[in-house]
């Protein structure tokens, strides 16, 4: 397969990759990388569990070629946490009780934060909305959609 | 792994057409959320891709001075939903790309894409119908346009010759200065979900209740997006009236020949039929300006 060399930021910090021309950011991010916070659900763009920010928006990595975050700052789970200082959107769904198994968590976290960084201000059916491209399982929403409010309420 | 076998980023709208010309086994990739489907479902092997997501003139979003609209084939859902000029001027198409997928997907995918895989459930393409959309396509000859209602050839068949690219779509002011529109897109799930049937809706109205002007689109009602004529023609230059609007039911559902799929049954689909152009002309009345009688 043919390769392309792309450079970009993931979690702040500099790559420079020869990545195939078929390999999805996903992919890169979790075989390459070894980023393995990101998850890969259904591979279709339905599940959002490989959700991550291309500049700042949240997109499905499955879906999104690796040749296509050339001059992109990716930003992952990994890179939430500063010094095991959690963000306020991790802490709203430790606080909430939005996590139970954990596989559909990095991915809600990754939508959350990039609607608190764009200073949504969405009431609770705004939010199912915004977050209606993932799928959980196991809290049920509720949870979720409580930490979301929590974290989008503190400053 | 997707299995592309050659890729190639187009810098420009004659780049991306020189390339499909010298390579035509390529084929155009914009935001992908299709075309990578289709490819991981082996339909498209060895796939040899033309990328034209990075090409600026085809994001953007204008309008002319003479009040003609111009919306870049690669301008995204979530772009074009949020765009201050297609609020103003379109809040309904604002309003039908934003039932597409979910939030994830319309930040990537793209409106001509929608248009191109030439789906009949296409979010968009109902809209698009019904607001007389003209098409802006680019390829080795020049630029030529045509209208919506000529680009669908059937199911998952559109009118693009060889090493063409949907550039734009337009909309002339007449198409929509002074009207107001509604789309509804009737699904099982309100995210994620794929049309049962889309319905359009764009009306002018004079002298506060006459339907000066009423253009009616479906999704999934017909191989292809199709517009209603006899069932405009109904309520075209009369004063609106709810007897009227039962009539343009009526009408919209003899119009169509809807098929049998797992998604719903072709009776399923003529009844929506009738209840949502019914539900979108009222709203759509109302968008214009119109008055019904009890406000």
């Amino acid at each position: 397969m043919a390769t392309k060399r792309i450079d970009c930021t993931v979690n702040g910090q500099k790559h420079s990759l020869e990545v195939g021309v078929g390999e999805s950011l996903l992919e890169v991010l979790r075989n390459r990388l070894h980023l393995t916070g990101t998850k890969k659900g259904c591979g279709v763009g339905e599940c959002g569990a490989c959700t991550v920010l291309v500049d700042g928006e949240a997109i499905d990595s499955c879906l999104f070629l690796a040749v296509w975050a050339d001059g992109k700052a990716i930003r992952t789970i990994e890179g939430e946490a500063k010094e095991g200082q959690l963000t306020k959107v991790q802490k709203a769904f430790v606080e909430e009780g939005a996590v139970q198994c954990g596989f559909c968590t990095p991915g809600f976290v990754m939508s959350v934060t990039a609607l608190t960084e764009k200073g949504c201000h969405c009431d609770r059916e705004g939010l199912k909305k915004e977050l209606s491209g993932h799928m959980c399982r196991c809290t049920g929403y509720h949870n979720i959609i409580n930490a979301a409010e929590k974290a989008m309420r503190e400053k | 792994m997707f299995d592309i076998a050659r890729y190639d980023e187009a810098r420009s709208v004659d780049e991306a057409v020189a390339l499909l010309a010298a390579n035509p086994q390529a084929r155009l990739i914009a935001g992908g959320t299709d075309v990578l489907i289709r490819i991981r479902e082996g339909k498209q092997p060895e796939a040899h891709l033309v990328g034209i997501r990075h090409i600026a003139a085809l994001t953007r979003i204008e309008r002319k001075d003479d009040g003609t609209l111009f919306i870049g084939a690669a301008a995204t859902f979530s772009r074009i939903a949020s765009d201050p000029l297609i609020r103003q001027c379109l809040p309904v198409l604002a309003e039908a790309v934003d039932t597409v997928g979910g939030p994830q997907i319309r930040r990537v995918a793209t409106i001509g894409g929608n248009v191109c895989n030439g789906a009949t459930s296409a979010d968009s393409a109902s809209t698009l119908f019904a607001l007389d959309a003209i098409l802006q396509i680019q390829g080795p000859k020049g630029i030529r346009l045509t209208p919506i209602h000529q680009f669908y050839r059937g199911p998952g068949k559109v009118n693009l010759g060889p090493a063409e690219v949907l550039t734009a779509i337009v909309i002339a002011p007449e198409s929509y200065e002074g009207y107001g529109g509604h789309y509804i897109k009737y699904a099982m799930r309100k995210a994620m979900d794929i049309a049962t049937l889309g319905c359009s809706v764009n009306c002018k109205v004079a002298g506060g209740n006459i339907l000066a002007d009423v253009r009616l689109a479906f999704g999934v009602a017909a191989p292809t997006p199709i517009r209603c004529p006899e069932a405009e023609g109904v309520v075209k230059g009369k004063p609106f009236s709810l007897e009227l609007v039962e009539s343009f039911g009526n009408a919209a559902a003899a119009e169509i020949n809807p098929r049998t799929s797992w998604r719903a049954s072709r009776e399923f689909r003529l009844h929506l039929a009738k209840e949502l152009s019914k539900q979108a002309l009222v709203k759509a009345f109302q968008q214009a300006g119109g008055l019904i009688h009890g406000d």
